[in-house]
């Protein structure tokens, strides 16, 4: 049996019968791509190890910094003040929006969390492609796991805008609630959409690059520092498609409804028509799309 | 256990590799090393030869056909970038394959947890973490945190396990990594020249439990460039080189061609040019 081969062992009458014997003793095909029901299954399965890993990236994060913890309060402040210094009272955007304060810092927040979760989603597979070829586990894991670790962050972000709303006067109402099922919707849809672009980022991360500016240009219209009524308020010769385009965008809804659950003087009539249907909507479509689009090319991670 | 199963007709698979080739692809090689001119020429060239367009192809792994039984240890040899720790994450299925397939029972495990580890957290969490990562649920994890932390002898020179790992020397580092990893029971276990962690203590003690592993799995796959180790583990050895399988038998004769191929089987064999 043992002898120096020129050609691969067990003659080649032989291989015709390797795939038969895989058979007779119910071997699977190595790194084959699970059905989509087991792929949920296994998925579920690993839940704890998501958890974890997004807690453990968040600690990870400012481990190093003397401040510490401090730091996850911190850095949405600075970005809040930031942000206020240049459209409140440079550009004094703030005409024509009461509130401006709550009204831009909520805006800041919840558009934070799309962003990063988005930007953490490109880099899930290709920034992590030794633990993709180290372990096994469903790679949906990654994607989700980093926009857990932002909603984490972003709990923070909700603690310090809980603060800086009582302080400027607005009080808490019945209607804070609505943060919930606000946040879960938009988790949803961060999810969704990161795992697309971790496909695409994971084949191609020249993407990577990319995105920070597909991100700003979205940023800007999405009505982050302006009201985007006010604006349409004041351009009535505007087309109605760009009117129906500009409120159906998935952040600005996302945006809208946390406002109005948050700040009283931002009323139901700000709000673009029929924006529950739109906010749920746009959680479906990226979310069961992004995960199928996904677990699609499931095989394929951690090619070189 | 090798006995038992030899003595039936038929010995179970429990890994199949058939005419397997694995194909790396690098961008960016050729044309002044990822240089503009050259990514552009890669993009316009989409649909010419890859080749040309400054994709490097590496075939790491050649027709390799192998069956393998239950109850078997096979080391995995051949000299530096011959192909065969990409041929065990292929197995693993963490490497897609080119051309051939392989058939597994369950699923093989690469002993090995590093990748999930951080060095800003604690060894404590790392312990949790890493159990996780490898599909350990929490009450597994809690049932041997002692076991693990004990093996590792990481705790025998004060408190080190709530101290984030990036304070551990190099030793106390791969001594907990391979402790957390070889705390779970795997079916098939790929072990990627594990042994060669830390002082002699700890290399014994690691041998001592890859010993009672195999025990418990069904098949052992070795990397290693230790040919003592091979021959104390392994029966059975298959020798990569250049990516193709040149030799499949029992492990001390294959190790025997193999060094006299090295040219000297107490020197370590010399790195192949990249």
């Amino acid at each position: 049996m043992s002898q120096v081969l020129d050609t691969p062992p067990n003659a080649t009458a032989a291989h015709e019968d390797l795939a038969a014997l895989a058979a007779r003793h119910g071997l699977s095909v190595s790194g084959a791509r699970p059905s989509l029901p087991e792929y949920i299954r296994q998925l579920w399965a690993r839940r704890h190890f998501i958890s974890a890993f997004a807690t453990a990236k968040l600690t990870a994060t400012y481990s190093q910094a003397k401040l510490g913890q401090l730091w996850q309060v911190m850095t949405p402040l600075l970005n809040a003040a930031v942000y206020y210094f240049i459209f409140g009272v440079l550009l004094g955007t703030k005409r024509g929006v009461p509130d401006y304060v709550p009204f831009l810092v909520t805006g800041v927040f919840v558009w934070t969390f799309t962003q990063s979760s988005i930007m953490a989603g490109t880099r899930a597979i290709s920034g992590n492609i030794g633990l993709v070829r180290a372990l096994h586990f469903p790679r949906a894991a990654l994607p989700i796991s980093f926009c857990i670790q932002q909603l984490q962050q972003l709990m923070f972000s909700m603690a310090v805008l809980a603060v800086i709303l009582l302080a400027v006067g607005v009080p808490p109402a019945v209607s804070w609630v609505l943060v919930v099922p606000a946040l879960v919707l938009q988790f949803v849809f961060n999810a969704g959409v990161s795992m697309v672009l971790a496909r695409i980022g994971a084949k191609t991360p020249d993407i990577a690059q990319l995105m920070p500016f597909v991100l700003r240009t979205w940023m800007y219209v999405s009505g982050v520092m302006w009201s985007i009524d006010n604006l349409l308020k004041q351009h009535h010769g505007w087309p109605v498609w760009l009117d129906d385009v500009l409120r159906a965008n998935p952040a600005a809804v996302y945006i809208d409804l946390m406002r109005f659950a948050l700040i009283d003087s931002f009323h139901a009539g700000q709000l673009p028509p029929h924006v529950w249907a739109w906010a749920i909507g746009w959680a479906l479509f990226a979310g069961v799309g992004g995960f199928i689009y996904f677990w699609k090319a499931e095989e394929t991670y951690g090619r070189g | 256990m090798a006995e038992n199963t030899a003595l039936t007709d038929e010995r179970i698979p429990t890994v199949i590799a058939d005419r397997v080739d694995i194909v790396y692809r690098v961008n960016g090689t050729t044309g002044g090393r990822g240089s503009a001119t050259a990514a552009l020429n890669r993009m316009l060239r989409r649909k010419a030869s890859e080749k040309a367009a400054g994709t490097r192809i590496v075939h790491a792994v050649k027709n390799v056909s192998f069956v393998a039984h239950k109850g078997e240890a096979i080391g995995l040899i051949g000299t530096n970038g011959s192909g065969k720790s990409t041929l065990l994450k292929a197995i693993a299925g963490l490497l897609p394959v080119e051309r051939g397939k392989i058939y597994t029972d369950g699923q093989p495990s690469l002993l090995g947890v590093n990748a999930a580890l951080m060095s800003d957290l604690t060894g404590e969490r790392n312990v949790y973490l890493g159990g996780l990562a490898m599909g350990m649920t929490r009450e597994q994890i809690k049932e041997r945190y002692q076991e693990i932390v004990d093996f590792s002898g990481i705790n025998e020179k004060g408190d080190f396990i709530s101290l984030p790992m990036r304070t551990y020397s190099s030793g106390m580092g791969s001594r907990l990594r391979f402790s957390i990893a070889a705390a779970k029971d795997h079916d098939v276990l790929l072990i990627d020249e594990a042994l060669a962690t830390g002082d002699a203590k700890f290399r014994s003690r690691s041998a001592e439990r890859i010993r009672q592993m195999r025990e418990h799995a069904g098949t052992v796959f070795l990397v290693s460039h230790s040919n003592s180790s091979i021959l104390e583990t392994c029966e059975r050895a298959l020798w990569l080189e250049r990516g193709e399988l040149r030799m499949d038998g029992p492990a001390e004769d294959v190790i025997k061609a193999y060094e006299e191929f090295t040219g000297d089987g107490k020197k370590k064999p010399k790195p192949k040019a990249a």
